[in-house]
């Protein structure tokens, strides 16, 4: 250990840089929240005050659960994401288990085919997906929400699982084979438990870009039973946009779910993230 | 036990995924290069070769509009490369120090803009730099520095940096994290025999952990490319698809979405829409493959 390391002026410069950093990481969301607590009036005279007894007030909550269908549109996005989080996650292992553990014509290139979705953006093919999904009456419906991101999930979640199925041992497969099981239910009862922390970094990784996206719900599914909750939030608020009670309310309650999501899985984002998954 | 006849369990465990993945993904991607070739006279699909291009290229109407937006985009990665990289790198550099308390603190709250949805953050920075409600003025007021203000989303100079910035601050937490993890890897035996030979501190940061971290910066390069020639949401939520003040925040993402759709008195145009697709499908390979052929390529990585 040096001294440089050691230096405690480096250590409270570090500390200052992190906590300056941090406030203004999450200087916007505190200023949002404590605003919806407050009376139009307060909301104006003194933006940065936290709302106490004269200043409190749930008009912008009352409005909100008035006109808006907030519950409709969580229930849609949950759908959404946690139909997409199974399909990716089953179909991209089954596709992963096959690319790792067989030796058939054409594995290299399929392995390729399936990469291309990595780099390539599939917002660019959304003028023949909106034109496939009218021509087979799938426009505003959850179902052709759930088919794109699930073909723009599996990709990555292939390329991911599959790193991971290589390192499950060939030993304990073969073991399975010798006692009879078949190739089904070796990946379901044997490699598939193994590679779980591996599922659950991929299931991480893709739900937040799902819940949040805003493109493909304006674009195939914008009908009011089936908006989801950021599409949802982003037309109340569109029409909303003088009643600041409402629209400041309205963030708070879009903030919500993601918050809870982050604090239930961060630990999860954070350790696929650092342990390599996506290099 | 290779036998010749089809192992139906492999064409199980692979058709789902290859089914929906080039059904929903592949087709239309190539779909809509091919549109890009048809236009539409009286309500039939003609084939017009590539002249859809020479007008999105030449005809003065839209060709404004389209490298408008293309420089718009441009600048709008510049100012993701300049910003919001080398934050992300000074951030995971403090970070990885390995005696610095609370680090887990620190990373969980400045990645929780990431995680927040554009609607979220266009309308929470709108307010906030709103004249009419106050809080950037005031608190500029309060370091006496009030004569800076300006209304910056209002104002065609200002609009589309401001709003790079505020995309900056939303996606930091990408670039620390992965930087993050590529500097957790370094050994510390690396670091200590450069120590023996004096080099320490910010020095050993540029001429030990840098060199090492390059491939994750070309990485983090590849993704603001990628991520900023398909951007649309934040532009959308904060100034409209129309991307005002007068287009000046207008990126190839809000333009191919009025094209494609139509707004106000244009009629919606899914051929032009798709030219532009394939503008930006191009401007994206391009970039891909200067990353796979002429950076990653020439990136020392090492082994330890």
């Amino acid at each position: 250990m040096n001294k440089a390391r050691r230096n405690p002026v480096n250590i409270a410069a570090a500390h200052g840089i992190l906590i300056l950093y941090t406030l203004i990481a999450l200087f916007p969301v505190f200023v949002i929240l404590i605003n919806s607590f407050k009376t139009r009036k307060a909301i104006f005279r003194d933006p940065l005050a936290l709302p106490d007894a004269e200043s409190f007030s749930l008009i912008g909550y009352q409005t909100v659960l008035k006109q808006g269908d907030f519950f409709l549109y969580f229930q849609n996005s949950m759908i959404v994401t946690v139909a997409s989080l199974f399909f990716v996650l089953l179909f991209g292992a089954m596709a992963a288990f096959a690319l790792a553990e067989y030796r058939f014509k054409g594995n290299t290139l399929m392995g390729l085919y399936l990469a291309l979705g990595i780099m390539i953006p599939i917002r660019i093919g959304t003028v023949a997906i909106l034109e496939m999904m009218v021509s087979s009456g799938l426009v505003n419906t959850l179902t052709a929400l759930i088919l794109v991101y699930t073909a723009q999930g599996l990709p990555l979640a292939v390329f991911i699982l599959s790193e991971f199925m290589r390192q499950v041992s060939d030993d304990l497969k073969n073991a399975g084979r010798i006692d009879g099981l078949s190739e089904y239910t070796i990946f379901f009862r044997l490699v598939l438990p193994l590679v779980k922390p591996a599922m659950a970094t991929v299931a991480v990784f893709n739900m937040i870009p799902i819940w949040n996206d805003l493109w493909f719900p304006l674009i195939l599914a914008p009908a009011e039973e089936t908006k989801t909750l950021t599409l949802g939030s982003q037309v109340f608020i569109g029409q909303f946009v003088t009643d600041w009670n409402a629209v400041l309310s309205a963030l708070s309650m879009a903030i919500l779910p993601v918050m809870i999501l982050y604090v239930i899985f961060s630990r999860q984002l954070i350790r696929g993230i650092t342990s390599g998954a996506v290099k | 036990m290779r036998t010749s006849r089809i192992k139906w369990h492999i064409v199980v465990f692979l058709a789902p995924a290859m089914l929906v993945y080039t059904a929903v993904m592949i087709f239309p991607l190539f779909n809509t290069l091919r549109l890009a070739l048809y236009t539409e006279v009286e309500q039939s699909r003609v084939f017009v070769g590539l002249d859809n291009f020479r007008t999105l290229f030449g005809d003065p109407q839209w060709s404004g509009a389209f490298w408008n937006a293309l420089w718009n985009n441009c600048w709008f990665f510049i100012i993701h490369m300049l910003v919001q990289n080398p934050i992300g790198i000074l951030l995971a550099a403090i970070l990885s120090h390995p005696k610095l308390r609370f680090a887990a603190l620190y990373r969980s709250a400045i990645f929780i803009p990431t995680i927040l949805s554009f609607v979220i953050i266009g309308f929470a920075w709108k307010l906030i730099l709103s004249p009419i409600w106050g809080i950037a003025p005031g608190m500029l007021d309060a370091v006496g520095l009030k004569f800076l203000f300006a209304p910056w989303l209002g104002k065609e100079e200002y609009a589309l940096t401001t709003l790079a910035l505020v995309s900056v601050w939303q996606f930091v937490g990408i670039p620390m994290m992965l930087i993050y993890a590529a500097l957790l890897t370094i050994p510390e035996e690396v670091l200590e025999a450069g120590e023996i030979d004096g080099i320490t501190g910010a020095s050993a940061f540029w001429k030990i952990k840098l060199p090492l971290i390059l491939p994750s910066i070309g990485i983090i390069s590849i993704l603001t490319f990628v991520g900023n020639f398909n951007a649309f949401d934040l532009i959308y939520t904060a100034q409209g698809a129309l991307a005002g003040p007068n287009f000046s925040t207008d990126i190839l993402g809000t333009f191919m979405y009025r094209t494609f759709f139509g707004f106000q008195l244009q009629l919606g145009d899914p051929h032009m829409g798709s030219a532009i697709a394939t503008a930006m499908f191009g401007i994206i390979l391009i970039g891909v493959c200067i990353y796979l052929f002429g950076i990653q390529t020439r990136l020392r990585r090492y082994q330890f």
